[in-house]
């Protein structure tokens, strides 16, 4: 009963000091990872955006406070909204710094643009698009934000599952659980497409919520024996789910990077494109679903789970 | 119109009658749902309302509290219901929108009960005691069948909410005729949205027309 209601709570606490605390962190001196030089470089000022979910919050201070450690001046602009209102003021320049999802960006500048299940092919894809905007796209992480199918442990040891494909000659017995939408044709990246790809034919489907707490409680109440839920769902990680991988890339590859407008870029001397490729380096699935369960279930400050998770990656100092 | 026509095609369809997600299972979910709601409900308020109204004791504190039930919104009883019944292991669907729709169908049952009773004439309830009857006497033989019909009315109230709201339990992954609401807006199939509340709407009529019919008897009895 608690966790859904200091889920909610989680929430609004961070929006409540994402915007309180924003634009007057002061930059570190300590911790000089990539400029050891003698003389001091001159430092454009930078402005990391987000938008209104805490992923976004955690990711935006993630690229904030490694930026700060170095020397740079940080404007905070988190929780501005959705991608509607965050993708404009990037393009504006009234945000300079972004993370983003390499294939829903994509589809969002171009409805016809076709990315695929590829990390590279999608990020170039992204890049050609970007280009004419005078963006660029940074290195991409392995974490992604996509759907994901999850079981439970005991259900993956009792099948042996690690990837979607172990599913294919079980899956008659077992029960998706998803929103409801996923049995519909127009659907390719739910049933329709686990069918095709796969050959994944469940015994039934139940109609739940689009990875939300429904669809949680029903895997951990064994109401359905596999969930939909996105990849860096913080429930994966605080009910030791195994998100199984999709090995033959149904699903379009959203992982994270770095977006940062060109003429940012153009004012540095190459360490902000260095110091952000670095985190995506280190940001895993599994690194990723941590982050966010410190923030939603933990309840503990995005701006202290950045800024640990930084120092023991050996980002900062 | 033409949306009302394809209405029509999407309940002549026989593939929509048919199966776990077939109208006559949605149908036999959503009353067996509401059926048990209510009864459960009366379990609770008919005993409840019938002593209150006989006796006249501490009536106003409890129909206060039973009006609660009213007050709060059946989707946010839903929400509390549905983390209960999480809690307590009954998990998602049928139990938590169980949980939900006996508080909604609770005060209607109580408060008719016991205006009922009230309201039966003094003077027909007195001369019974004169005649000797016992207290429970009075309340079986005397002020329960002149009652009667206003009982009903409560009972008929409770159902017809029942039924109506019973398709929130889709929400929080219910079977039921709410069932083809989620999931005709998920998947922005209107027509199956659509038949969904038609289907709703007749069957709350027709509980209605039921208990009419049964008010009617109980008045010429």
């Amino acid at each position: 009963m608690r966790r859904f209601l200091t889920v909610g709570f989680a929430l609004i606490g961070l929006v409540v000091t994402a915007c309180g605390g924003g634009a007057t962190a002061s930059p570190s001196p300590a911790a000089a990872t990539v400029a050891p030089t003698a003389t001091p470089v001159a430092r454009p000022d930078v402005i990391v955006g987000s938008t209104n979910f805490y992923e976004q919050v955690t990711l935006g201070e993630l690229y904030a406070q490694i930026l700060e450690a170095n020397g740079y001046k940080v404007t905070r602009k988190f929780n501005l909204g959705n991608r509607e209102i965050v993708q404009p003021a990037l393009q504006s320049g009234q945000v300079q710094v972004l993370a983003e999802y390499l294939a829903t960006l994509v589809s969002f500048l171009d409805k016809t643009a076709k990315p695929t299940g590829d990390k590279t092919e999608t990020a170039k894809i992204l890049a050609d698009l970007l280009k004419a905007k005078s963006l660029t796209v940074l290195d991409a992480a392995d974490a992604t934000d996509q759907n994901g199918f999850v079981v439970t442990k005991e259900t993956a040891a009792k099948f042996n599952l690690k990837k979607l494909s172990d599913l294919t000659p079980i899956a008659g017995q077992l029960v998706l659980g998803g929103p409801p939408e996923c049995p519909s044709p127009t659907r390719p990246y739910c049933i329709p497409g686990l069918k095709d790809k796969y050959g994944i034919v469940f015994k039934d489907f139940k109609p739940l919520d689009a990875g939300g707490p429904l669809t949680v409680a029903a895997l951990d109440g064994k109401q359905v024996d596999v969930g939909l839920l996105f990849t860096s769902d913080p429930s994966i990680t605080a009910k030791g789910f195994v998100l199984l991988e999709d090995d033959k890339k149904l699903q379009l590859a959203d992982n994270i990077a770095p977006v940062v407008r060109d003429d940012l870029l153009a004012k540095d001397n190459g360490d902000i494109k260095k110091l952000l490729n670095s985190i995506s380096a280190k940001l895993s699935q599994a690194e990723l679903g941590d982050l966010n369960k410190q923030v939603s279930i933990d309840k503990k400050d995005g701006k202290d789970v950045a800024s640990a998770w930084l120092k023991k990656q050996g980002l900062i100092k | 119109m033409s949306f009302l026509a394809s209405v029509a095609a999407w309940l002549a369809d026989s593939a929509h009658w048919q199966g776990a997600d077939g109208i006559p299972i949605r149908v036999l979910e959503h009353v067996e749902l509401s059926a048990l709601a209510v009864v459960v409900a009366a379990a609770v308020a008919l005993p409840l309302g019938l002593y209150l109204g006989h006796t006249g004791r501490a009536s106003f504190a409890a129909i206060n509290v039973a009006n609660v039930g009213r007050a709060i919104p059946s989707l946010a009883m839903l929400v509390f219901a549905l983390l209960l019944s999480i809690q307590i292991g009954l998990g998602l669907g049928f139990w938590p929108t169980l949980f939900a729709m006996v508080p909604l169908a609770i005060p209607p049952i109580l408060t008719n009960s016991f205006v009922a009773i009230r309201t039966t004439d003094r003077d027909i309830v007195e001369a019974a005691r004169g005649m000797g009857m016992r207290e429970l006497q009075v309340l079986r033989a005397v002020e329960l069948p002149a009652g009667l019909p206003i009982v009903l009315a409560g009972l008929r109230t409770a159902s017809v909410n029942v039924v109506a709201t019973a398709t929130l339990g889709a929400l929080v992954a219910g079977g039921g005729l709410g069932r083809y609401i989620v999931d005709g807006l998920a998947l922005q199939e209107y027509e199956r949205l659509f038949a969904g509340a038609l289907l709703v709407a007749l069957l709350a009529v027709g509980i209605e027309v039921g208990f009419g019919v049964l008010e009617r008897a109980s008045r010429h009895t």
